[in-house]
Order: C-alpha cells, then sequence, then structure tokens
C-alpha cells in the first residue's frame, strides 16, 4: 500500500508544527520520495538525530509502507 | 538479559574500523542506496567490511534496532553509527566525510 505525498507532510507536520515540507515523487510509484524538511526542531542536532524525528514522525511506515525517503532537512537560516 | 544480535552487531563494528550494513556485497550491490555508499567509500579509496543484511534477517532487523534507524544501508566508522545513503552522501559532497575518517586515523585516498 504506497503512500501519496499528502500523507507524508500531513504526518510531518503532526509531529513537526512549523515545519515546511516539499515532497518529490521520484519513481511515480508511490514508496520511493525525496523530501526536504525545515524546521527549528533539527536546530543543533546531528544530522542522524534530524532524520530520526522525520522517521519517528512517519510512526514506522518509513522501511515499509515507504522503501525509499531521500531526506534534506535544515533549521531555517 | 543483553540481546545476542546487537553483541554481534557490537562485535563486527569494534572489529572493523568501517562497516557498511548493506544489501548485497560490495561487488554486487543489490540496492541502489547500498551501491551509492558502496561507490563513494571506493572512490575515496577507504577499505570497509561489507556485511549483506539480505542473507541474515536477524541482523538485517536488529541493525534497525540498534541505531533506532528504519533503513538499510547503515555505515559505521569506529563502532559508531554514521548514517544511511542520504547523510552519507550529504557529508561527501561537503567533505566531512572524508575529514571525519580522517579525524578518526583512517587514511583517505582521493581529495573528492
Amino acid at each position: 500500500m504506497a503512500m501519496q505525498p499528502a500523507e507524508i507532510e500531513a504526518l510531518i507536520k503532526a509531529a513537526l508544527p512549523d515545519a515546511q515540507v516539499t515532497i518529490e515523487d521520484l519513481a511515480g510509484d508511490g514508496d520511493h520520495y525525496a523530501a526536504t524538511v525545515v524546521s527549528e526542531a533539527f536546530r543543533g542536532r546531528s544530522r542522524v538525530q534530524q532524520h530520526q524525528l522525520v522517521y519517528a514522525a512517519l510512526r514506522g511506515r518509513m522501511g515499509g509502507e515507504l522503501h525509499a525517503l531521500a531526506l534534506q532537512t535544515s533549521a531555517p537560516a | 538479559m543483553t540481546n545476542p544480535v546487537f553483541e554481534r552487531i557490537e562485535t563486527d563494528i569494534n572489529a572493523n574500523p568501517v562497516v557498511l550494513f548493506m544489501k548485497g556485497t560490495p561487488v554486487f550491490p543489490q540496492c541502489g542506496f547500498s551501491a551509492r555508499v558502496v561507490q563513494i567509500l571506493s572512490h575515496i579509496g577507504v577499505p570497509f567490511k561489507g556485511v549483506n543484511v539480505l542473507e541474515d534477517m536477524e541482523i538485517r532487523e536488529g541493525i534497525k534496532a540498534y541505531a533506532n534507524w528504519p533503513t538499510i544501508p547503515q555505515l559505521y566508522v569506529k563502532g559508531e553509527f554514521v548514517g544511511g545513503c542520504d547523510i552519507i552522501m550529504e557529508m561527501f559532497q561537503a567533505g566531512e566525510l572524508q575529514s571525519m575518517l580522517k579525524e578518526k586515523g583512517i587514511p583517505v585516498s582521493a581529495e573528492a
């Protein structure tokens, strides 16, 4: 069961309310996406921690329903 | 009671300076993301141990719990989780991967 971009965005925003999220469908098959996420929650955190926050927001779908999500995370400039 | 799978993982990542948990082998990667990390490590001339998670379901699931990271590949340097494909690519492009490896005493050949 693939995921829709809007669903991914909604999950991320539920966990990171201030996040600006852009999602790109890499393969058109609903489970290969690239996403950039900008949120204050990332400030001062390592890349691994930033990505872990996004994976936690996706509540276990990452690696299952969502096979690939190329992530670019950063705090607002 | 310690987790036997975690112990196996720890033995591997402490016995080898650079370990890549991947799908497939360094010579025959079976996933685009794993292949990309293999290419980067080969490009900067860093020898590493490839662990094919497709041949060991316990490790395949165990490594995700170990690092609290849901996907493969996963790169470990001197026992420490560094990141998956995205992070390794980002670090490589920024030259951070090369400097981090040198700091940990791992020779890097090409100044990519």
